[in-house]
């Protein structure tokens, strides 16, 4: 999926075709365990760096996951798509890079196995690349969640914004149970209105969202914000310039 | 060719995986038995055992990438790749892939569609194979393999988990091997 249209408009003329990742700080809440065991304590990735070049030895110096820069500089920037001041974040090279692909889900995994999850949620479609890998390592079921009239059968929906209109996902009535402990993938995070939209789907049937993953946030489109009491949880952070 | 006829035959995963199965009718219009394999990926075992038995055949074989016929190729596709250590490249609707594409036309029932790929995702003689959840004429996954033949690319195999009657004793499309490793699923009783 994407929903990048928004007020997301260059003033300045597009940077060359660079990648311009920096590393996320973060100091995350740990995930809360469903039984009376102590939360585990997951603080990843301490200090951001913001040049590209010191990204692994800075990685290395701070006790940063060390994989994070390989997969920061696999993502392909391609400017003025789908639509011109657009710098559209592609993850089909990071798909490419079997090394960053594998260390994706590493990540994911190492964050999600043990905690209770029994669903993870994919949005259509580069959250289809990312959830089910991660589903099958963690032991839980996939949930595809997707436009409209894909998914057969009887299906619930959540209407959400767009920067003209709106649009709809779904997901299939009884797919998720009451009480299920969710987490939900995209390959991007941009004004948050689709993951929104998945969150309040998911919770409309008593699913309780433990968080929100993304390979990439642009976080001057303030996605978070949208997303209520969920965790988000990101690899990558991207800008503009 | 269908797994069962090929060194699987009585292998209980298959049954689970096609059990996993739903069958909805009259989708996505009257008459037509829409094999829904959204239950399967909500079914952790089979799931596991679908992508078990694609790693365990591909593994062995030098395969260098695995394409995914969008959509719920995605759901297959990825999974195998990261486990025999192959590239994974999406095969998409047209205007979906950012950048130099190339694009591939296939009949539907009626009319027409397109799939894309990038350029450069493929490279000359590499060894693939197509995933996608299901084959009924072959339509999509032909303009699968013109795509990659296009770049230079050498399709091993084309890889289904549900094959439609049309397919049943055809071991190859385009020329290129098929394994699929359920029949459709009948209407539940109930």
């Amino acid at each position: 999926m994407q929903s990048i249209v928004s007020s997301y408009h260059l003033c300045l003329p597009p940077p060359p075709p660079v990648l311009r990742h920096r590393l996320i700080c973060q100091s995350l809440p740990p995930i809360r365990l469903p039984s009376r065991r102590s939360p585990t304590s997951l603080r990843l990735f301490p200090c951001a760096v913001s040049r590209e070049s010191e990204m692994a030895a800075a990685a290395k110096e701070d006790g940063q996951d060390p994989r994070i820069p390989k997969i920061a500089s696999s993502i392909r920037v391609i400017p003025d798509f789908p639509k011109p001041g657009i710098m559209f974040q592609d993850i089909t090279t990071l798909l490419l890079d079997t090394e960053a692909f594998k260390d994706t889900i590493d990540i994911f995994v190492e964050r999600y196995k043990g905690k209770g999850i029994s669903v993870v949620a994919g949005v259509e479609a580069r959250g289809f690349i990312f959830g089910p890998p991660i589903a099958l390592a963690i032991g839980a079921k996939f949930v595809p969640m997707r436009k409209p009239k894909k998914l057969p059968g009887k299906v619930i929906s959540e209407e959400y914004s767009l920067e003209y209109g709106t649009d709809k996902i779904e997901m299939h009535v009884g797919a998720v149970e009451p009480g299920e402990r969710a987490i939900i993938i995209d390959d991007l995070i941009a004004t948050g209105g689709t993951l929104a939209a998945a969150i309040r789907l998911l919770e409309r049937v008593g699913v309780k969202i433990v968080e929100c993953a993304c390979v990439i946030e642009l976080p001057e489109l303030n996605g978070r914000e949208k997303l209520g009491e969920a965790p988000l949880f990101i690899l990558v952070t991207s800008d503009a310039a | 060719m269908f797994a069962a006829e090929n060194g699987l035959k009585g292998d209980p995963r298959l049954e689970a995986i096609s059990a996993a199965i739903r069958v909805v009718p009259d989708f996505p219009k009257k008459g037509i038995m829409f094999q829904d394999i959204t239950t399967l990926l909500l079914d952790h075992k089979a799931f596991k055992h679908t992508i078990d038995i694609f790693v365990d055949r591909y593994k062995d074989m030098h395969i260098s990438l695995v394409a995914g016929v969008e959509a719920r190729g995605f759901m297959f596709g990825p999974s195998t790749a990261l486990a025999i250590g192959a590239k994974f490249v999406p095969l998409r609707k047209p205007g979906k892939l950012p950048g130099k594409v190339i694009s591939e036309s296939y009949e539907l029932e009626y009319g027409h569609d397109r799939l894309e790929m990038h350029v450069g995702a493929v490279e000359p003689r590499e060894r693939v194979i197509i995933i996608d959840d299901l084959v009924a004429t072959g339509g999509t996954l032909s303009a699968a393999i013109s795509l990659m033949e296009s770049q230079g690319a050498e399709v091993v195999e084309c890889a289904c988990v549900i094959g439609l009657p049309e397919v049943k004793g055809q071991h190859k499309l385009k020329g290129k091997p098929l394994y699929v490793l359920v029949e459709p699923s009948g209407l539940d009783e109930f």
